[in-house]
């Protein structure tokens, strides 16, 4: 019953989407300038339709309704009630049908939010946007739809996968697809925007909240992944350049240099061409992260299901997205309205420029590190994997002028400034990191060059952006996003270089000396959970002169399906991590454990958190 | 023979040309130097030449074969045709048992032998590495 609901509900969506394509063309053509709410009152029953057909969905997963396909894969009625509820998003067909939601609801957001925007501009962002929302509809009903059901019933599901019962993994998804979608709406106004001629300071002051919004979202969704990974999967680790990964750092990179180059569109009048490449450009990133992660092209967690017709038709998708995108930028020429094209070299629309190109490097890096092994495996049927080494190779280079370039970059004025305002002291700065950073290498024995300068332009950056929040002629937001910015960075560095572990196999009983403590496995313990075994173990690590310290990490083995998972243990305070991790070797006597302190791990989270608020700073001021 | 403004635009083409070329050069390069191939045990038996690089090789692990010290485990990988022994000292994923599909990262040492630095995790029971799923399939 809910089932059928939910289903038409969808097949309306359809019907809806259709008369809003039609109608808003022709009222494009007759260049009706009444906007007489119809499509505010069409894109709101459009909405409603796919919240009520969502929540049918939830219902489906609350009451464990076995038969319906979806529920059946990926429910278990001993789940809690929580994770049957996040389990609505934890797959193919639901999590296609948020992204759908999405669309809509920021499609409605738009029309709420523009009613200042001239009336041909907002018909022309309504019917791209619908268009995008009539392809994921099609692609939801026909290959993916949730609520497909089985006969006879089955009487229990398959389960959710215990990795995925998490709550940072539970709004990992929803916040990760608000960045996702949002850019869709900054692509469907930039392709209305090229189509109407209106592509002006006042176009980028509206669209540049979209962009943010987008911003925040994905930078927060990458984080809450990222930490997801750091005490699940990844034993400590939070960063692996896996490809489904870099397929969310990619549209982010894309974003960023978006964020910054439609600042000097809304200043200057200026980069009007560039800024729209870039919109098209994280769209298309968005969209083709969608097409790797669903059609099992990449392997790894995030495949759901491996189906070729769905990747084959998201593909055909992308494709008709993409060619109606370049045929409506090459069609209407964008005009530049600024005479003076060129930029003075030394400017803050210079240094934009500059951080763009450095977006651009990194996301190319990135773009070939996950695509080349897909092209090798279909041209020579080899197999590869390309690792991090790659990445840091080719990246960690090219950061030091990029840490250079921003440190400099946010001071200097519009137009035009002048060179001696880089001054001596800020040259003593730049020894003094020197000097510090080389301590630091020195000291924790990693002995390169490279390093020290490495470090010593990060902590100039740090120091730069540190006394810009200070500083009265920088934006407010602006400051936060790159002070956490610089944050991040050596948090990272710190962590990177600092970070210690020891792994080993042990029984009950053992000992375990690592950098003068003392790491005892004192005992294992039995616990019966609601839907899963729990072995808890209990570890004490004693430090001279300090009281010692009880871990109880966790393996726990789940029911349905039957899957072990290992929880850390981690103590976290300002300056370090201790983490530890252990896992089921041989018949359960002898255990895999590791132990690592991660310097400035709260950090990296912190200043990641901190890079977002900034960006909603920006999303609050007018 | 040109005008200024021509000839710094043909200045900051060549450069932006010759900039471009470096960065594919570049990553090129590096891409080369930093793959890793898949191999199974058959492969890396009929291998003309064993690489120093870093490979990963998968199949199964062999039933009854998994030995563990307090340094170290090693195990056998086999592909049902032939096997190589492996050693590794570290982490493993929690879906690593006997009899079930494995993916090793790290350097062959012969043909029989094998040193892990990595074993890749897996997060479904019913998951296989596509490479092992082929490389089970051609045997």
């Amino acid at each position: 019953m809910i089932n059928q609901l939910g289903n038409y509900s969808l097949v309306f969506c359809v019907l809806f989407s259709i008369f809003i394509i039609t109608q808003s063309i022709r009222a494009i053509i007759s260049k009706n300038s009444k906007f007489d709410g119809i499509f505010y009152n069409l894109v709101f029953l459009q909405l409603f339709l796919v919240v009520f057909s969502f929540f049918c969905l939830v219902v489906n997963f609350i009451v464990s309704d076995f038969s319906n396909v979806t529920v059946y894969n990926n429910s278990h009625t001993s789940k809690p009630l929580f994770y049957k509820i996040s389990g609505v998003w934890g797959n193919h067909e639901g999590s296609l049908l948020l992204w759908l939601l999405v669309l809509i609801l920021f499609l409605f957001l738009f029309i709420l939010n523009s009613k200042k925007s001239e009336n041909s501009y907002k018909l022309l962002t309504i019917l791209f946007q619908e268009v995008i929302i009539f392809g994921f509809l099609l692609f939801i009903i026909f290959t993916s739809n949730p609520f497909e059901y089985v006969f006879p019933t089955p009487i229990e599901g398959l389960g959710l996968n215990p990795i995925l019962q998490d709550p940072a993994l539970a709004i990992h998804p929803p916040i990760l697809y608000l960045g996702y979608v949002g850019t869709s709406l900054v692509f469907s106004s930039s392709l209305a925007a090229t189509v109407n001629k209106s592509i002006n300071s006042d176009w980028a002051k509206h669209i540049k909240k979209w962009i943010f919004a987008s911003w925040i979202f994905l930078t927060l969704g990458i984080m809450l992944g990222s930490i997801w990974a750091y005490y699940e999967l990844g034993w400590g680790g939070f960063w692996f350049w896996d490809p489904v990964e870099n397929v969310s750092l990619m549209p982010w990179l894309c974003l960023t240099a978006l964020l910054h180059s439609v600042l000097v569109l809304e200043k200057r009048n200026s980069l009007k061409n560039w800024t729209i490449i870039l919109s098209i450009a994280t769209f298309a990133l968005s969209m083709s992260g969608t097409f790797l992660v669903r059609s099992g092209i990449l392997n790894s967690i995030h495949t759901f299901a491996n189906d070729p017709s769905r990747g084959l038709f998201i593909l055909i998708f992308l494709f008709i997205l993409i060619l109606l995108a370049i045929i409506i930028y090459f069609s209407y020429e964008i005009k530049n309205t600024n005479p003076s094209n060129n930029f003075f070299w030394l400017s803050k629309e210079t240094a934009v420029l500059i951080n763009n190109w450095f977006m651009m490097y990194f996301l190319s890096v990135v773009l070939v590190g996950t695509l080349y092994p897909i092209f090798l495996e279909v041209i020579s049927n080899e197999k590869i994997s390309v690792g991090a080494p790659f990445y840091h190779k080719l990246m960690v280079p090219f950061l030091i002028p990029f840490f250079i370039f921003m440190s400099i970059g946010p001071r200097l004025k519009w137009i035009k400034d002048k060179f001696t305002k880089i001054n001596y002291y800020q040259i003593l700065i730049l020894i003094l990191s020197l000097v510090i950073s080389y301590l630091i290498v020195e000291y924790s024995g990693v002995k390169y060059l490279f390093s020290t300068i490495l470090i010593s332009t990060s902590i100039f950056l740090f120091y730069s952006s540190a006394s810009d929040l200070v500083k009265k002629n920088v934006q407010f937001p602006q400051k936060i996003s790159h002070f956490a910015f610089s944050l991040l960075i050596i948090s990272i560095l710190v962590n990177g270089i600092y970070s210690k572990e020891i792994n080993s196999n042990m029984k009950v009983g053992d000992n375990l000396t690592f950098m003068n403590k003392k790491i005892e496995f004192k005992s294992i313990n039995f616990e019966k959970q609601d839907n899963y075994n729990l072995l808890r173990g209990n570890f004490e690590i004693t430090e001279e002169g300090k009281i010692p310290i009880n871990f109880q990490p966790e393996i726990r083995i789940y029911d349905q399906p039957v899957i072990s998972t290992s929880e850390a243990d981690i103590k976290t305070n300002l300056l370090n991590d201790n983490f530890i991790v252990f896992s089921l070797l041989k018949e359960g006597e002898v255990f895999n454990v590791r132990y690592q302190q991660k310097p400035f791990m709260i950090w990296i989270w912190i200043s990641l958190i901190m890079l977002a608020f900034g960006g909603s700073l920006a999303l609050i001021k007018k | 023979m040109f005008g200024k403004k021509v000839k710094l635009r043909i200045i900051f083409l060549s450069f932006a040309l010759v900039s471009l070329i470096l960065i594919v050069f570049l990553i090129l390069k590096s891409l080369e130097e930093n793959v890793v191939y898949f191999k199974s045990p058959t492969e890396i038996k009929n291998l003309s030449e064993l690489t120093k690089k870093k490979v990963r090789v998968g199949g199964m692990v062999k039933k009854n074969s998994l030995e563990v010290n307090s340094k170290e485990i090693s195990f056998v990988i086999t592909d049902f045709k032939n096997e190589i022994k492996v050693t590794y000292s570290g982490i493993v994923p929690n879906l690593f048992e006997e009899e079930k599909g494995v993916v090793a990262e790290g350097f062959i040492q012969d043909r029989k032998f094998f040193v892990a630095k990595k074993i890749l995790a897996k997060h479904d029971e019913n998951y296989m590495p596509p490479e092992v799923k082929k490389a089970l399939e051609n045997n």
